[in-house]
């Protein structure tokens, strides 16, 4: 039946859902948005790889549509995503949202597919247009700022993308996007180095990362839950094409497994936590990368495809109490598990993905990402990554449910979510087990790059549970001896300071500085002018001083004429 | 609200947390038991060290805590820091 349906580009049916979702209202509308991502999903079902509608502009080839393992592999994931993430956004009236939710996964889906830089570069920017309305759905002030923050740096990633893409064109002579690297010559290699930062700014490498950590708990209860989906995925595709095996990638991405975890522990805001944890866990994704085996890369897009899920569930969750209760500070919440005792259990499975529990999603593709890295010899980088699996259990695995559900009682009492929340959650954490105990039935068999790989052994299960049991070993004494932070109503400095502060303060004053300036050699200029306009006319008597500047009677004028005829008379006569 | 809701629940009680807490010393205690009982791989050599991974991650967690803590007092503003 499928392959009778005339084939389209494999972001049309999300799109022609999003338009639907405008033009449509009431249960017609659910219907067409739920079928949109299944019917994009059995287009990619079948999909031969190869390329689509490739055409010649200005003399290069562009390739809007390439289909390969990776792209593929992305594009069930966003297709997935995008119908969880419907079916928890069920309940809203507002159309804005859906509209937006659904071409901003178009946009997602259209990124990965793209086979030539400007195509990667069109979506690129539509995924930051499309996807700010989530923010901006909000409606409230804070939302409204963070939404023009996000705005701004996405549309700076996108410039520097197009520049470090025309560079490369006209270096290269091909506009196909395959792997880049960073070791060229000259001109070539500025443009490299462009696009690896526009990667970089979507992917949240560190200093890069505050528009995350910043919009995105500001976003509506739905909306954070698509964000969390797509944007960082998208990067994490980019690189995983561009960039495998540059070894900055490792520093780098070690860097963002480590440095969150502490702002996690002390942030107040669970959606906040979520969103450093997120930065986290895509560390783990940077450093596969930037190492670039078979079995990192694998375990990177692995890692990439498991973290929708689990990260998605724990946002819904956490969405699931903001929604109900109208809270998500950790300070403000607590003994929720008495009201709401199903959505505690699905962020209970949520939390031991994220953490990597055997039998759940996360433990068989963090695990490859740390083989990977035993394997080739970074040692350090291997601790560190320990270093981080444990933190994240710690905030994400532990912190998280704890405060929310547990802790002290808060004395609020609600109910659970509205069933298509609780659907939806149901499904991703149904998902995170399926993937985490059959894993090479689920997500191996979509693995890009021929490896072989076994995620259950003794030493490893046994391993993986000393550190977590350890951890919460950590966390119990800590709590015992009052030694753990409390949750405090908070704001804690991030690199967004910069921006938000310190730039200001600079900038604000200088720009009063330079309005007033301008406006004093305005007024400055003017009494100039009227300066030399009053030395030359004379006010009394209305009249300009100058003496050939004066108004003269029409007689005065003919007198002249008839002199002047009369001397040329004379002259003609000489 | 009625009275219902508001009875103490299951881990309301203090008996029913440190039942709970035992069971999971317990578990910490076995995995560490079954470090010395399995023959587990070694891919690197500080994992020669006995129970290399429970030190590990709790040693871990520990420093994560109080470092974060040490954080707050450089980083922590008031929660409308940004919206004056």
């Amino acid at each position: 039946m499928i392959s009778s349906l005339p084939l389209l580009p494999p972001f049309l049916p999300l799109l022609i859902g999003s338009i639907a979702a405008i033009l449509l209202r009431g249960h017609l509308r659910s219907v067409i948005m739920l079928l949109a991502p299944i019917w994009g999903a059995l287009q990619l079902a079948a999909v031969e790889p190869g390329l689509y509608w490739a055409f010649e502009f200005m003399g290069y080839q562009l390739e809007p549509v390439r289909v390969d393992k990776l792209s593929l592999m992305f594009g069930y994931l966003f297709h997935l995503a995008a119908f969880i993430g419907v079916v928890y956004a069920l309940h809203l009236k507002d159309t804005v949202q859906h509209v937006s939710a659904l071409s901003y996964a178009a946009s997602a889906v259209g990124a990965v597919f793209a086979g030539d830089l400007l195509t990667l570069f069109v979506f690129w920017e539509l995924l930051a247009f499309t996807s700010v309305f989530l923010i901006w759905a909000r409606r409230t002030d804070r939302a409204y700022s963070a939404g023009m923050r996000y705005i701004l740096i996405k549309v700076l990633s996108g410039v520097l993308l197009l520049i470090g893409a025309i560079i490369l064109i006209n270096e290269t002579g091909s506009a196909k996007f395959s792997e880049i690297g960073l070791g060229h010559e000259g001109v070539l290699n500025v443009g490299a180095w462009l696009i690896f930062l526009a990667f970089g700014i979507k992917c949240a490498f560190p200093f890069a990362h505050t528009w995350l950590t910043d919009s995105y708990p500001e976003a509506t209860p739905t909306g954070t839950v698509f964000l969390a989906s797509f944007t960082t995925k998208v990067a994490v595709y980019a690189l995983a094409r561009g960039f495998p095996g540059t070894e900055l990638l490792v520093w780098i991405g070690v860097t963002m497994a480590c440095f969150p975890i502490f702002y996690a522990v002390i942030e107040n805001d669970l959606r906040r936590v979520l969103a450093y944890s997120m930065i986290n866990q895509i560390g783990f994704m940077v450093v596969g990368i930037g190492i670039g085996t078979s079995l990192a890369l694998n375990g990177a897009v692995a890692h990439a495809f498991n973290d929708v899920i689990f990260k998605g569930l724990l946002m819904m969750t956490m969405g699931a109490v903001l929604h109900m209760t109208g809270r998500i500070n950790g300070s403000e919440l607590g003994g929720l598990y008495k009201s709401m005792p199903k959505t505690t259990i699905l962020c209970i499975v949520g939390a031991a993905s994220i953490s990597a529990f055997p039998l759940f999603s996360g433990f068989v593709s963090k695990s490859m990402i740390m083989s990977a890295a035993i394997e080739q010899g970074y040692d350090y980088i291997w601790l560190a990554l320990l270093f981080a699996a444990a933190g994240v259990f710690h905030h994400a695995g532990i912190k998280i449910p704890y405060f929310a559900f547990f802790a002290h009682d808060s004395g609020i009492r609600t109910t659970e979510p509205p069933k298509n929340m609780l659907i939806a959650m149901t499904i991703a954490a149904a998902l995170c087990v399926i993937i985490g105990t059959f894993p090479a039935q689920t997500v191996y068999a979509l693995l890009p790059w021929d490896v072989v790989y076994q995620p259950y052994d003794l030493t490893h299960v046994l391993t993986q549970l000393q550190l977590l049991f350890f951890s919460a070993l950590a966390f119990v004494w800590l709590n015992k001896k009052s030694m753990y932070p409390p949750e405090l109503p908070s704001t804690n400095l991030d690199t967004d300071w910069l921006y938000r502060k310190l730039a200001p303060s600079f900038v604000v004053p200088a720009y009063y500085a330079i309005t007033e300036s301008m406006a004093k050699m305005e007024s400055m200029a003017k009494s100039g002018i009227k300066r030399l306009i009053g030395n030359s006319y004379d006010q009394t008597k209305e009249r300009p001083k100058g003496y050939f500047a004066q108004l003269w009677p029409t007689e005065t004028m003919v007198l002249w004429v008839a002199l002047l005829l009369a001397c040329i008379l004379l002259f003609y006569y000489l | 609200m009625s009275k219902e809701q508001n009875k103490p629940d299951f881990f309301d009680k203090k008996e029913n947390v440190d039942k709970i807490i035992k069971v999971f010393y317990v578990i910490c205690a076995l995995l560490v038991v079954a470090d010395f009982i399995v023959h587990r791989h070694i891919y690197h050599d500080w994992e020669n060290i006995p129970a290399f991974y429970a030190v590990y991650g709790f040693i871990g967690c520990v420093v994560l805590v109080l470092i974060a803590k040490l954080m707050r007092k450089v980083l922590m503003r008031e929660e409308d820091y940004y919206d004056k």
